[in-house]
């Protein structure tokens, strides 16, 4: 674990929407080449807190850094794949005119950009759909064509903001197995979630509950200091309840 | 290059919904032929009644332009303008004429008017030479349509312009594309840009085809040259496109964005010079050089009904320019909402 730098640093951020504080105080390193989780209920603030992270918002106070830098920073911002709660595709064109169009925001162009579409279009096992209009994509069609488009420009970090809501075991299985090829090819990736059993599969979880980071450390970590079988108990614990 | 790429997708989708492309072209063609049949239909021939005519005036009453009634006695023709048989009478009483009006509709009584006087002069100044009349701009076959239309050509292309650029920019917010276009390194300035290139090439084909028909084939009338009538409308319809898209981040969803209609489109109808300006009110008079819409439709009429030229119409056409330079500046100050660099 020595060996892996810190990605990402997040230094006393703090974050308000008016009066209602939604970040307080947040301090967290994340490792290259890991898949951290982010787990809370909703309304903790895990949005706003990747939202940071991908350059989208700023906060209040505290800084965040990427690559050493500080961010928000659009130079930063070409190295990282942002993928939003929403699907965020065009209902009206073909699975390919989307990935061509964002592929050509990022500068990906003619031969190297076509090879990239299928790349990423068979990772989340979608080769056969590229001519189909979104506007017929089932739900999770959508959810997986979303995080293509996420992967298009080959982001060294890749935020993903809910990525297997709404997706039944099978296909929700199958989204895992390509967060794992791409840890395996050096990606880092940051993963929110609400869900108990998917935080189990992360290398290091943050728990965050009412904008405050709770706890930190490895699934396995979190259920020895608290004694306890699962993710869902030791969240518990950390939030100040009693088994 | 980015700003291609966004102009590209905007078209695509405006091709691929052709509901969208129909209400855009469709639309305000069919207006305009309703309009048109409106305001051009044939001259309308009052129903007059008179009362105890003198003989010599009854030989110059023309029947041409009204439908003449005679009555011996007053009740009878009240009885008939009480049921709308006829919609005034003239009343002779020791050779002085008086008019009743049935009164309710002001263009009848206008028309009831116009014909008594015509028929009362013709009697007594006969042998008076006609007055010879000349126009400086326009001709006595002028009607009111060609005098209406270049004001509500440019109002329904601003008008479907608007609406439409500002759902679909609020779209791209809502569905979250914006938020993954500004997590890209595409900057704000360039997706303004972008959305005002795509449209403007849409627009620009649009208002081409809307002022062609309505001056070759509803007949307009036209003086001037038509690349001023289509440099124009592309600068009107910029300026639609550019204050839709930016009032489209002051609502929440497509219910929010019609409730503008009201607020910002239809207002400027009456201000644009539909009707005389001279006679608004003192203190609304105001509002009408605060909107695009009056520059247009002064520099359409000045060219399609006047014939003028650049040298008349460049100082409005600036003015326009003006407008959609600002808002297209606001709109990348709003966009700070969402991304702050």
């Amino acid at each position: 674990m020595d060996d892996q730098f810190e990605l990402v640093s997040i230094r006393q951020l703090s974050k308000a929407f008016g009066r209602q504080t939604v970040l307080k105080d947040i301090s967290l390193d994340i490792r290259a080449g890991e898949i951290f989780g982010l787990l809370g209920p909703s309304g903790a603030g895990k949005t706003t807190l990747v939202k940071q992270l991908a350059g989208l918002d700023t906060p209040d106070a505290g800084e965040t850094y990427l690559f050493k830098e500080k961010m928000p920073s659009l130079k930063l911002m070409e190295h990282i794949g942002y993928m939003a709660q929403s699907d965020a595709l065009y209902g009206e064109l073909t699975a390919k005119e989307n990935l061509q169009f964002f592929a050509a925001l990022y500068g990906l162009n003619g031969k190297s950009m076509n090879k990239r579409i299928l790349e990423v279009m068979t990772l989340v096992e979608l080769g056969e759909h590229l001519e189909k209009q979104v506007s017929a994509y089932s739900g999770g069609m959508r959810r997986r064509l979303s995080l293509a488009i996420s992967l298009l420009h080959d982001p060294k970090l890749l935020i993903l903001d809910e990525p297997t809501v709404g997706i039944d075991p099978v296909l929700r299985k199958s989204i895992w197995k390509a967060f794992y090829d791409l840890k395996k090819k050096g990606v880092t990736l940051i993963v929110t979630t609400h869900v108990m059993d998917e935080a189990e599969k992360c290398d290091r979880l943050g728990l965050i509950r009412d904008g405050e980071l709770i706890a930190l450390g490895t699934p396995e970590e979190l259920k020895n200091k608290t004694n306890s079988n699962s993710i869902e108990d030791a969240f518990l614990v950390f939030g100040g309840a009693s088994i | 290059m980015r700003v291609r790429t966004l102009m590209i997708r905007i078209l695509k989708q405006i091709v691929r919904d052709k509901r969208t492309m129909g209400l855009l072209i469709a639309a305000p063609i069919l207006i305009l032929t309703m309009l048109h049949l409106v305001f051009n239909g044939e001259e309308y021939s009052p129903k007059v009644g008179v009362v105890n005519a003198p003989e010599a005036i009854k030989g110059h009453l023309s029947t041409d332009e009204a439908k003449v009634t005679e009555y011996n006695v007053k009740d009878k023709a009240d009885e008939d303008l009480n049921s709308g048989d006829i919609e005034g009478y003239l009343l002779f009483s020791d050779m002085k004429p008086s008019l009743f009006l049935e009164g309710s509709d002001p263009s009848v009584n206008a028309a009831v008017i116009k014909w008594v006087q015509g028929a009362l002069k013709a009697g007594v100044d006969e042998k008076r030479t006609p007055l010879n009349i000349s126009y400086l701009h326009g001709s006595s076959e002028m009607g009111q349509f060609d005098y209406f239309g270049p004001v509500l050509l440019g109002f329904f292309v601003f008008f479907f312009v608007f609406l439409i650029a500002g759902v679909s920019f609020l779209r791209e917010r809502t569905t979250g594309t914006l938020e993954r276009l500004l997590s890209s390194p595409l900057r704000r300035w360039e997706i303004v840009i972008g959305y005002v290139a795509g449209f403007g090439v849409f627009t620009t084909i649009q208002a081409g085809i809307i002022a062609l028909y309505s001056i070759y084939v509803l007949g307009m009338h036209m003086e001037g040259s038509f690349p001023y009538v289509l440099l124009i409308t592309l600068l009107l319809s910029l300026t639609a496109l550019t204050l839709g898209i930016l009032l489209s981040a002051f609502a929440n969803n497509e219910l929010q964005m019609i409730q503008f209609i009201p607020i910002v489109v239809v207002p400027q109808i009456f201000f644009s010079g539909l009707f005389n300006l001279d006679t608004i009110s003192g203190w609304l008079s105001w509002i009408g050089p605060l909107t695009p819409l009056y520059y247009a439709a002064d520099s359409l009429r000045d060219v399609m009904v006047r014939g003028q030229g650049i040298d008349d119409i460049y100082m409005n056409l600036l003015v326009l320019a003006g407008f959609s330079l600002i808002f297209m500046l606001l709109n990348i100050l709003a966009l700070k909402r969402y991304r702050k660099i």
